[in-house]
């Protein structure tokens, strides 16, 4: 009796413990369950390249470049903005910084991730704007720079914890064996340390743009949500993610609109998708 | 030739300068947040209905969508979170299977999460009928936290040191008695953090939530889970963006309560995880 009672158990571990791909692929073709419907009216070659996005127009142009643009420039200025400042961050919190600072410091990264972030798009409405808006001239702040900012705060936590392991895992002789040759402290970080580190700060920079494409609330608050081709960083734009979320609520259960936005998703799951088995690979290597 | 103490001395000025921008704004916002929406704090801001299409009163009812969405969403992510934590510390083998188990985990993860309010808004709502409903939320959310209670769980298992199982195993108790009471009993407290920690972060998540369960306003509290809810994320958005003339001191109060939610499960966590290793006896 007792073991027919663990054989229950551990068939039930099991389960439980595959339930993530589960998961993954029960994501997957949901998505695809609906959203592939929209290619029905639509070439998928115009559905990606199209320049128009007017969803509710008669018949709806269901055009999702100036979405794709919008993503990639927001995504590109928070990159260019995050990757060195999050990388420098991860180096002095490995490296240099001493054991109380270091404790100050994680615990500010940490206070940041968990900040939601429907509270940092508040934040930004009420301060980044202004300033934004002010420095430019601009009629408005709602840009794609004010978003980009943001985003870049919001990619640091995941790319300074990363970035930081990497750095620890690198073994100390390499250190040792740099100092022993009379390289100064910064000389190892940045011919030793560094090189050997590659290939985990990839990962953490990915996985810290992986987190920016993603990123929906903070993002729909603070770009301005016009889905036009941005011409300039300081246009408003419209992200892949802020489009599902502020169109998803007037779409008719059934409609075309409804079945692009799944499809948009199905693009979004792809993009992430991509992003985390490259990281993961990455990491990987390492070890 | 150029000062190599020197060209160290301007690198790691500006390597400090990097972490000042991040830590520097980050305990502003804390700070402007806390000042500006203290004044709007009293007992009828946490316990009135929103009045006056939402520009007076209190946020009871979103508070309270809040605690109902997470309760839920950890009724379900917590059991099938730790029994996956358990496969894959204790039983899993190192083979090609557990490769893709950790790599659905990584994915799960990375899945943005207005992706997650899609699949809820296919799955629970339109597929399975739940309607929007406290139930379709929180099971949205709950697969959304489930990565963050296997990674925990999973470390905090695996930290149990090994001898630990042979000296149970060599007392004659099966694998799962030791499971049961030697790992898991040593692992609660690693397990609570993760979780908790999880929470935290279900609370303030507003993305999976627009299309499966909230509600823009409500003059009632939901009487069952297939009714829908207020939530605090959204209702921040909600004043924030959809609704003109709100009092600031409403909009700053609101994120006041969201962001003292979060953080005080943080602060849990983090007590929970300092006192246990003050008495952690390996």
């Amino acid at each position: 009796m007792r073991k027919f009672k663990e054989f229950i158990i551990e068939r039930l571990i099991f389960a439980c413990g595959i339930a993530s791909i589960f998961f993954v692929i029960l994501i997957f073709l949901f998505l695809l369950k609906e959203g592939l419907a929209v290619f029905k009216t639509i070439i998928p070659f115009n559905f990606l390249f199209g320049k128009n996005w007017y969803p509710i127009s008669e018949p709806p142009q269901l055009g999702i470049l100036p979405l794709i643009l919008g993503s990639l420039l927001v995504t590109l200025g928070a990159a260019i903005i995050s990757i060195p400042i999050g990388v420098a961050c991860a180096i002095y919190i490995a490296e240099i910084a001493p054991l109380k600072l270091k404790e100050i410091l994680k615990a500010g990264i940490e206070l940041l991730a968990a900040i939601p972030s429907v509270v940092l798009g508040f934040i930004g409405m009420v301060t980044l704007l202004p300033w934004v808006k002010n420095i430019f001239n601009l009629p408005t702040g709602l840009t794609a720079l004010s978003g980009s900012i943001m985003l870049a705060f919001m990619a640091m936590p995941t790319m300074v914890s990363i970035a930081e392991d990497a750095l620890y895992s690198v073994p100390k002789t390499y250190k040792e064996g740099a100092f022993a040759l009379g390289a100064t402290h910064w000389q190892t970080i940045w011919r030793v340390l560094l090189p050997a580190a590659s290939s985990g700060i990839l990962a953490a920079v990915m996985l810290g743009i992986g987190r920016v494409i993603g990123e929906t609330m903070a993002v729909m608050m603070i770009t301005g949500n016009a889905a036009v081709i941005p011409h300039s960083i300081l246009a408003p734009v419209r992200t892949l993610t802020a489009t599902i979320a502020a169109e998803m609520g007037e779409a008719v259960v059934g409609s075309e609109h409804y079945f692009a936005l799944f499809a948009i998703g199905i693009v979004l799951f792809i993009i992430s998708f991509v992003i985390n088995v490259t990281a993961d690979l990455c990491l990987h290597k390492r070890q | 030739m150029r000062n190599p103490h020197r060209t160290q001395k301007i690198a790691f000025f500006f390597l400090f300068l990097a972490n000042l921008l991040i830590v520097v704004p980050v305990g502003l916002i804390v700070v402007i947040i806390i000042q500006k929406g203290l004044p709007a704090i009293n007992w009828e801001f946490l316990s009135d209905i929103p009045r006056q299409g939402m520009r007076a009163g209190g946020i009871f009812p979103a508070i309270v969508g809040t605690v109902y969405l997470v309760s839920g969403a950890i009724i379900f992510a917590l059991p099938i979170g730790l029994l996956s934590a358990i496969y894959l510390s204790e039983y899993a083998k190192d083979n090609f299977l557990t490769r893709i188990i950790k790599l659905a985990i990584v994915n799960l993860a990375g899945v943005p999460s207005v992706v997650y309010g899609l699949f809820g808004l296919a799955l629970f709502v339109v597929f399975l009928k739940f309607g929007a409903s406290i139930l379709s939320g929180s099971l949205t959310l709950g697969i959304m936290i489930l990565p963050v209670i296997i990674t925990a769980s999973r470390e905090a298992l695996e930290s149990v040191p090994y001898s630990f199982r042979e000296v149970s195993l060599s007392l004659g108790a099966s694998k799962w008695q030791t499971i049961r009471y030697i790992v898991l009993s040593n692992a609660i407290p690693g397990i609570l953090t993760g979780t908790i920690l999880g929470l935290g972060r279900v609370a303030g998540e507003t993305a999976p939530i627009l299309f499966t369960v909230a509600a823009f306003y409500l003059p009632q509290l939901p009487k069952s889970i297939f009714d829908q809810a207020m939530a605090l994320p959204y209702h921040l958005y909600v004043i924030s963006t959809q609704v003109p003339n709100v009092d600031e001191k409403i909009r700053y109060g609101t994120a006041l309560v969201l962001l003292t939610l979060v953080l005080f499960m943080n602060l849990v966590a983090i007590i929970i995880r300092y006192r246990f290793r003050k008495k952690k006896k390996w």
